[in-house]
This record gives C-alpha cells, sequence and structure tokens, in this order.
C-alpha cells in the first residue's frame, strides 16, 4: 500500500524542500518507487533543487484541472529511474489546489508508487493543510531556534485534529522529527538548543539529525539533491534518516564529537 | 571575560534560556488549543453569576479543563480573597429559579467536551 508522507514545518526556511528532495532520493536509492509533489503553488521550488527546472511541462495544477494526464506532467529523474518530480504550478491562485482534485490525483498516484512525498509550504494557510490532509507519515522539519521550535509544535496539534486521519477517527498521522542545521559545536558553547532539548519539547521520535554543512548550499546551486553527494555528512545523515524510516535500526551520527567516532573507529566498530 | 562566563555559566548559555522560554509558552498553548470552545462563555457567566455576591474582577477567575487518569476535569478557581462582599437581594434567587433546568449527566455519559474515541 502507497504510502503518503509530508514534509512540513510551519516555519519557513528550516529546510522543508531540501529533505523532501534529499528523502525522497533516499526512498528511490533503497529500491523504492517514489514521487516527489510540490505542494507550494506559486512558489515552485522543488524542481530546482532536483534540478529538472528546464524538464517542466505540465504541472500539479493542469493535473487537478484535467488540462493534462499524470504522465504528462511527471518528470522521471535522470540519477534514479525509481524517482519522479511532481511539479507544482506558478499560478497566483491558491485555491487552485482543491482537496477532491488532490485526493483523485493522489489516490491515482498510489497505483503506481509505493512512497508519495508531499513538500509543503511554510504556515498553516490552505496550501499547508491540504499538504498534511491526506498525510500517512509526516516528517517535522525543525531547527533548533525558538520560533522552528514553536511552529513545529503547532503542526503536530493540527495534524492530530485536522488531518484526514483525524477526521475520520482512524488511527493517528505517524509523526516524526527531522532536526536540520544542527551545530555541535554550537550545542556544546550552549548557543543552541541540543537534540535532547527539542525531543524533550516536542515529544515526538526522532528521524535524524542532519548536521549543518556547506554541501547543502552545493546541492541546491547544482540541482542534484544532497544523498547523492556520498561525501556529504549531510547527504550522509538524510541516507540514515531514510533507513530509519524504513524500520532499521541506526546509531544517531553528527550529534556526539567526532573524537568518539575516532576511537570507534580504532577499535574497529563502525 | 571566560572567567566572568565560568563563574556565572547561565549568563552564557543562551540554549537553556530558549529551551525554559519555550516550555513555558507551549504549556500555555498547548492548554488553550486543546479547550473546549465554550470556556470563554462560561467563565463570562460564572463571572455574572459570582459576581452577584462578591465584587471580582475577570482575572480572579479561572476555568481549565484539565486530566487526572481516565477523568476529564472542569476545574474553576475563583479567588475572592480580600474582595468585598456584597448584600444579597432576593432578585438573585428568584432569577437563578427561573433560569433553564440544569441538564445532568448520568455516570458514564461523557463530558460534551470529550472527544469521542
Amino acid at each position: 500500500m502507497a504510502k503518503v508522507i509530508v514534509l512540513t514545518s510551519g516555519k519557513g526556511g528550516v529546510g522543508k524542500t531540501t529533505s523532501a528532495a534529499a528523502i525522497a532520493s533516499g526512498l528511490a536509492l533503497r529500491g523504492n518507487r517514489t514521487v516527489v509533489i510540490d505542494f507550494d503553488v506559486g512558489l515552485r521550488n522543488l524542481d530546482l533543487i532536483m534540478g529538472c527546472e528546464r524538464r517542466v511541462v505540465f504541472d500539479f495544477i493542469n493535473v487537478i484541472n484535467g488540462d493534462a494526464k499524470l504522465n504528462q506532467a511527471l518528470i522521471k529523474d535522470k540519477r534514479n529511474d525509481n524517482l519522479y518530480i511532481f511539479p507544482t504550478s506558478q499560478t497566483r491562485d491558491k485555491d487552485a489546489l482543491k482537496r477532491d482534485g488532490v485526493e483523485r490525483v493522489l489516490n491515482e498516484l498510489k497505483e503506481s508508487f509505493d512512497y508519495i512525498v508531499c513538500d509543503s509550504p511554510a504556515g498553516i494557510e490552505h496550501g499547508a493543510i491540504t499538504a498534511l490532509y491526506f498525510a500517512d507519515s509526516a516528517i517535522i522539519t525543525t531547527n533548533p531556534e525558538v520560533s522552528s521550535v514553536r511552529d513545529s509544535d503547532r503542526i503536530i496539534g493540527i495534524l492530530a485534529s485536522k488531518s484526514r486521519r483525524a477526521e475520520h477517527n482512524m488511527e493517528p498521522v505517524d509523526v516524526h522529527l527531522l532536526l536540520t542545521r544542527y551545530s555541535l559545536e554550537r550545542v556544546k558553547k550552549g548557543e543552541m538548543l541540543s537534540v535532547e532539548d527539542v525531543k524533550e519539547i516536542l515529544s515526538i521520535p526522532l528521524l535524524g539529525v542532519i548536521p549543518e554543512s556547506e554541501s547543502v548550499l552545493r546541492a541546491s546551486n547544482t540541482g542534484i539533491p544532497v544523498v547523492f553527494d556520498e561525501e556529504s555528512p549531510a547527504g550522509r545523515a538524510y541516507v540514515d534518516a531514510v533507513a530509519r524510516f524504513l524500520g532499521e535500526q541506526r546509531e544517531m551520527r553528527f550529534v556526539q564529537p567526532e573524537r568518539r567516532s575516532f576511537f570507534r573507529a580504532l577499535l574497529g566498530r563502525a | 571575560m571566560r572567567l566572568l562566563d565560568l563563574l556565572f555559566p547561565e549568563r552564557r548559555n543562551s540554549a537553556v534560556i530558549a529551551r525554559d522560554r519555550l516550555k513555558i509558552v507551549l504549556a500555555h498553548e498547548r492548554a488553550s488549543r486543546d479547550a473546549p470552545d465554550f470556556l470563554p462563555a462560561l467563565q463570562k457567566d460564572l463571572l455574572d453569576v459570582v459576581g452577584r455576591y462578591v465584587e471580582i474582577r475577570g482575572d480572579m477567575l479561572r476555568v481549565n479543563v484539565g486530566k487526572s487518569g481516565d477523568t476529564s476535569l472542569l476545574e474553576i478557581n475563583v479567588e475572592i480573597d480580600g474582595a468585598k462582599t456584597k448584600p444579597v437581594k432576593n432578585g438573585a434567587t428568584a432569577a437563578a429559579a427561573k433560569a433553564a433546568p440544569v441538564t445532568r449527566l448520568d455516570r458514564g455519559t461523557p463530558a460534551p467536551w470529550v472527544k469521542p474515541s
């Protein structure tokens, strides 16, 4: 059964699109047929992050309105055969994202994909609510910073009350915390909220910690999701997060001083 | 500067300040998010009733919904310490008698603000 995953945060600029691109790519790399959908109508950016901006012909709104077929709008990723990108429209009409239309398109996608990754716009308006409404799982993208944590808490509340699963008294959306732009150095100096702090405050299970990394900007500059960069600490952290999402147990990296892992390497442990 | 930081670590550690501020603000926001919609109206009515007997300001009466084990609790706190009492008028009780009959819940019936599971 296909699973709908929403990347959401409330606050903007925390790394939702970067994470959606990385996680969708990571799922595809593990052999899952995956589509990543941009729900940010009017502010299309997933195409740029995925490096397919010049291949967009039809979009999500065209398909919802019946102006194009699904297979005309889906863009096949050049790096991985399991991965498809579903760009959104640059229209300024935010209400173009009609809930019944979205449901119809998602149901059609469920027939041919294992994972449907929804990249939510910021805020708690129509677009963000539509993006999370049909979710089975939610990945709450959070920065270790007060306004981001507060907005994440608000979004967790909305998932628990306004999602389809909540409205139909179904099993609740399973929520995961993805802590991005984490700087161990600053945490150690007491300048930044720690993983433990954020986990304790939001009290949801931790999917991964993505370290602040130069490679993330390089990835967006070049339009290659960061998981394809095997040298990148952020890329490796996303690969781990995907493995955990698929049920594997993996130790959190980049949350302990590097020295420890050096000793572990000496002892012959991973 | 370093020595000062060592002597007063809390001056430096802004992450602790962030954590404590978040805990407080989120505790408030979560409570009001889960609160039933009728709380403000109930608070106003209670203020009217209590106000017939003692002089009371809005901030002296607090209404909350909480949970204790399996039981949802409607908690009403009225602060009347030092408040001036008013002479009881007959009108007050007469008005109460004319009011709509009180609906009582049988034991086992969930209170109206409890979400059906």
